[in-house]
């Protein structure tokens, strides 16, 4: 029973997206908070023992697996969402004036997510796609200096934008899906409403600032 | 006042409609909206030509009836009001004003502004019947009920099903009206019994008819005419979620 209604309905199909956000949002916070280590610039020293263990762990290796999922998970059931919100109206209105009543960036969650998709194929490319393809299946300590390349990656301009474009469309995204993911799951409370919104409006500016901070901060020689 | 319309004029389900330019003069600012459709439906009467056919019945902001898209708004651009509450005065002496039906996929047009919303009593019996005790009524002060949860459930029960939150709604969804008719009973001792097989059923109910997915827009709340609220979208999912993970 549980697992046809969930799959099938549209309800269980939010509380998918809701689950999987929220999952990639912890996601997030691991990121931002290891990346954030080029801050002490020390010449990678710390971040390199960081990424390390993550790149070598194997409890952090299985879990890349699960983060894989949560990923495509987001992604598949986004698409359904948007194709099936979209077929239930197959006429439009001549005029419409949504901005009257809500919000543009809740209303183009699905662009904001492409854009992020976009971006997120660009960043692996960069990073973990050529750090994983050296380790091979076995070979796991044989990885790519992350923050050398990191240094030369972010000398382009393009690049440096493209990471900052990436961080704003993911600051519009969470401002959204924040909030957005507890509603789904039907946790809405008088009490607890204003901790919830408060809490999504700091993590959506403070988590795509520092990961922007990041390119530009090597890009300028901040960082070096 | 006077008024430039452009109105959808549909024959039946199978044209496909279009927007008909009509100029109309000398309105009083204090009719309401409806009253100025009657004025421009006596005078295409009296031309020859076939009348614009709309829903309406009470007129005083309790049916639900007066479905129009009013210049991209659900009954147009005030607040908490059905289209019968809006008056002239609210527009500007040559303003062009747009009306169409709602649109939505389980909302198809039978003619002109006027659709078929009986998905919404579909819903609503699928939902099925509430446990009573056969006899004498009791007495009313029997059942226990602390005053913020009789509240809540009044202002579930406000929803008048007009369809407004579909029309608003970006994704074509259901779930402020679905959610406010599963809220009133959800709330009560009344609606105990059947709580989580009403949920189920409303619910599939629902998916079927080809309703959107909500996605937390907000767009609903802003226009509905009974100012229902978000929160009991949050009660349905809640309802829903724990009725799919109990229910054999």
């Amino acid at each position: 029973m549980a697992q046809s209604v969930i799959f099938k309905s549209s309800i269980g199909k939010k509380a998918i997206m809701a689950v999987t956000g929220l999952f990639l949002i912890t996601f997030l916070i691991v990121h931002c908070t290891i990346n954030a280590m080029i801050f002490y610039n020390d010449g990678g020293a710390t971040f390199t023992k960081y990424a390390h263990f993550m790149g070598t762990n194997p409890i952090i290796r299985l879990m890349e697996i699960v983060l894989i999922a949560g990923f495509l998970i987001h992604i598949v059931d986004g698409l359904l969402l948007w194709k099936q919100n979209r077929d239930a109206r197959p006429v439009k209105y001549a005029v419409n004036n949504p901005q009257a009543n809500s919000k543009w960036y809740s209303r183009s969650m699905g662009l904001l997510g492409t854009l992020i998709l976009i971006f997120l194929i660009i960043h692996t490319a960069h990073f973990w796609i050529p750090n994983r393809w050296q380790q091979g299946l076995t070979n796991w300590e044989n990885e790519i200096d992350l923050y050398a390349r990191m240094l030369e990656v972010f000398q382009n301009p393009w690049v440096v934008l493209i990471y900052v474009a990436g961080c704003v469309s993911l600051f519009w995204h969470l401002l959204h899906g924040f909030k957005s993911a507890f509603q789904s799951l039907g946790l809405n409370h008088a009490k607890y409403n204003r901790l919830i919104e408060i809490s999504g409006i700091a993590f959506s500016i403070l988590v795509p600032f520092l990961f922007a901070l990041m390119p530009v901060s090597i890009y300028f020689g901040w960082i070096k | 006042m006077k008024f430039h319309l452009k109105v959808w004029r549909q024959k039946n389900a199978k044209d496909p409609g279009r927007l008909v330019d009509y100029t109309i003069d000398n309105i009083n600012p204090d009719m309401s909206f409806l009253e100025m459709m009657d004025v421009l439906n006596d005078e295409l009467i009296r031309k020859g030509e076939d009348p614009i056919a709309f829903d309406h019945d009470c007129r005083e902001g309790i049916c639900g009836m007066c479905s129009m898209y009013i210049n991209g708004r659900a009954h147009g651009p005030q607040r908490a009001a059905t289209t019968c509450q809006l008056y002239m005065r609210s527009f500007k002496d040559g303003d062009t004003i747009y009306v169409e039906p709602w649109r939505a996929k389980a909302f198809p047009v039978i003619k002109d502004l006027v659709v078929d919303r009986s998905a919404f009593d579909r819903i609503i019996a699928a939902g099925g019947f509430i446990s009573v005790n056969t006899g004498q009524a009791q007495d009313a002060n029997a059942i226990p009920i602390p005053k913020a949860d009789a509240d809540r459930a009044m202002d579930a029960a406000a929803c008048i099903g007009c369809g407004a939150c579909v029309a608003a709604c970006p994704n074509g969804a259901a779930m402020l009206f679905v959610s406010a008719k599963i809220s009133q009973l959800a709330l009560l001792p009344q609606g105990q019994p059947e709580r989580y097989t009403r949920a189920l059923n409303m619910v599939k109910q629902m998916d079927e008819e080809g309703f959107g997915n909500c996605t937390n827009i907000g767009a609903c709340e802003a226009e509905c005419p009974k100012e229902i609220k978000l929160t009991n979208i949050a009660r349905m999912n809640r309802e829903y979620l724990t009725a799919a993970f109990i229910q054999e």
